[in-house]
């Protein structure tokens, strides 16, 4: 795999996150995901739409990393969190809170990881 | 609808065994399940075999010849993939062709070569069972994602670590007399809570062991075995499988295992039986959360109640429902492809009374097995009943 080539609707969101205009695919149902997709995962709903993601969500499960993949090795220890936005959650790290609870509001945003420069989701503390 | 036996089964020592190649892992296993069931090897019709991640280990695809040819058939083989329930879905299938009399006796199994990687290595090779996307470009290691679920179920249902360490200390006391167990040796609940930390809560002591080793069953028709004599007196009476969102964030509950529940219903009512009726078990305890998880998943306890069952001692050898008498992946081991049949190999010896365990479950009639694949995002369930011959 090339490190060159983008992954189509993923990088996309990425993008978007970046920008502070992040969205998530919500179907007719209500029902959240990330792209790329065609159909909603939860419903099979063909009808998907960019939905603007809300502003902050809500820790809803953490741990704190030790043991890494090697791309993370100078990363650790961090901590990756699922994070509760309404009708979708996303995956990334927690930076710049010392005590990460479920329930802790954070901002969605992008950076890099310290050990290859790579682009991160990461959540920061409201 | 033809009714499947298992004939014979065969482990390697599960442990650190870098140098030896999966293709010889597999030999092993699968040459002492012939000789195990009696079976003329001139008589296998096919081979359903089990790995996940010989691509990264051993630089190796299309592997399912390579696994017949290494217990000299020549004969249609297929290897089957689905993470850490890889040999559980090949054993579905082996099932399945045996019911339709496609086939009256085939070889299912599988092996996993994990050693031969550093540490960090296979922490990566691992993680690929999550999405990629959206899980392991976060930093998601395979411990991590079980340590989201614990945390959760922490949240929900309450639970502490030292109740997860019950379970760690019981695998390792359940493995004392297995001679092909990783871990022969007892710990106590504070030897898992002082071990370093994995991904928080879990430690090292919540979390199996990397291991290579193989495992094998023969399974033939009722008619193969009658016809000729061999002696198969456990049947695979029921077959489930279930399926989930891969990515935990696309789950409806990260504290539940609802495709192991899916699969132990459906494999409940193949077998005719309730989870009333299992006398022993042996679940995917990849880490110690997972086997609170799977026990609820097959209907012995309700939701959230799993980690009270393990604090109290009723899933010990001396309890009401034994879980995992091999040891389970934490000690015994988990060579990821070769689990979901090793599983099949234990409770078959159960139920024949030749287990190291026996002694505790000397009246056992039923038994389950539970494989597990990523966070559960697959799962098979295989009801084993005793059978009068």
């Amino acid at each position: 795999m090339s490190d060159n080539v983008r992954d189509a609707g993923y990088d996309d969101f990425l993008d978007a996150l970046a920008d502070g205009e992040g969205y998530y695919l919500e179907c007719e149902n209500g029902h959240g995901s990330l792209p790329p997709r065609r159909v909603c995962p939860h419903c099979g709903s063909r009808e998907v739409t960019e939905t603007a993601l809300p502003e902050t969500g809500t820790v809803e499960s953490a741990t704190e990393i030790h043991v890494p993949t090697p791309s993370f090795a100078d990363d650790a220890p961090y901590v990756v969190a699922v994070v509760d936005f309404g009708s979708v959650r996303l995956t990334g790290q927690v930076r710049g809170a010392d005590d990460i609870e479920s329930g802790l509001e954070v901002e969605p945003g992008l950076d890099e990881t310290e050990t290859e420069g790579e682009r991160l989701l990461v959540f920061e503390p409201r | 609808m033809t009714n499947v036996r298992v004939a014979g089964v065969g482990l390697t020592h599960f442990g650190t065994h870098p140098e030896r190649t999966s293709r010889d892992l597999f030999a092993e296993a699968g040459l002492a399940a012939l000789d195990d069931a009696g079976v003329d090897s001139a008589d296998v019709e096919a081979v359903h075999y089990g790995n996940f991640m010989g691509e990264l280990s051993e630089h190796q695809g299309h592997q399912g010849p390579l696994a017949a040819e290494a217990l000299g058939l020549d004969v249609p083989a297929t290897r089957y993939e689905s993470a850490c329930a890889s040999s559980g879905v090949a054993l579905r299938q082996a099932v399945k062709n045996v019911r339709n009399s496609e086939t009256d006796v085939v070889v299912v199994g599988g092996a996993e070569r994990m050693n031969n990687l550093e540490t960090a290595e296979s922490t990566e090779a691992l993680a690929i069972a999550a999405d990629d996307l959206y899980e392991v470009k976060a930093g998601m290691t395979f411990p991590g994602a079980y340590a989201l679920m614990a945390s959760a179920y922490f949240e929900q249902f309450g639970g502490t670590r030292e109740d997860l360490a019950n379970v760690a200390v019981k695998n390792h006391e359940h493995a004392l007399g297995n001679d092909h167990a990783q871990y022969q040796r007892e710990i106590t609940v504070e030897d898992a809570l002082d071990s370093p930390p994995v991904a928080t809560p879990l430690h090292l002591y919540d979390a199996c062991p990397v291991t290579d080793g193989a495992s094998a069953a023969v399974l033939v028709s009722e008619d193969y075995a009658e016809t000729n004599g061999i002696d198969a007196g456990v049947a695979v009476t029921g077959t489930g499988q279930g399926g989930d969102k891969m990515a935990l964030q696309d789950r409806e509950n990260v504290a539940t295992s609802p495709a192991a529940t899916d699969a132990a219903t459906e494999a409940y009512d193949d077998a005719g039986v309730g989870p009333d009726d299992v006398d022993v078990a042996e679940v995917h305890d990849c880490f110690t959360i997972a086997e609170v998880l799977a026990t609820e998943s097959l209907g012995f306890f309700e939701t959230g109640e799993g980690v009270t069952a393990a604090r109290e001692g009723v899933t010990t050898r001396e309890g009401d429902l034994p879980v995992n008498l091999s040891g389970g992946l934490k000690a015994k081991g988990h060579p990821v492809g070769a689990t979901g049949v090793s599983q099949v190999a234990e409770l078959t010896k159960l139920l024949r009374g030749d287990h190291h365990n026996s002694e505790y479950v000397p009246d056992a009639e039923v038994g389950v097995a539970h494989n597990a694949g990523g966070t559960v995002a697959s799962a098979t369930v295989h009801v084993l009943q005793e059978v009068e011959q």
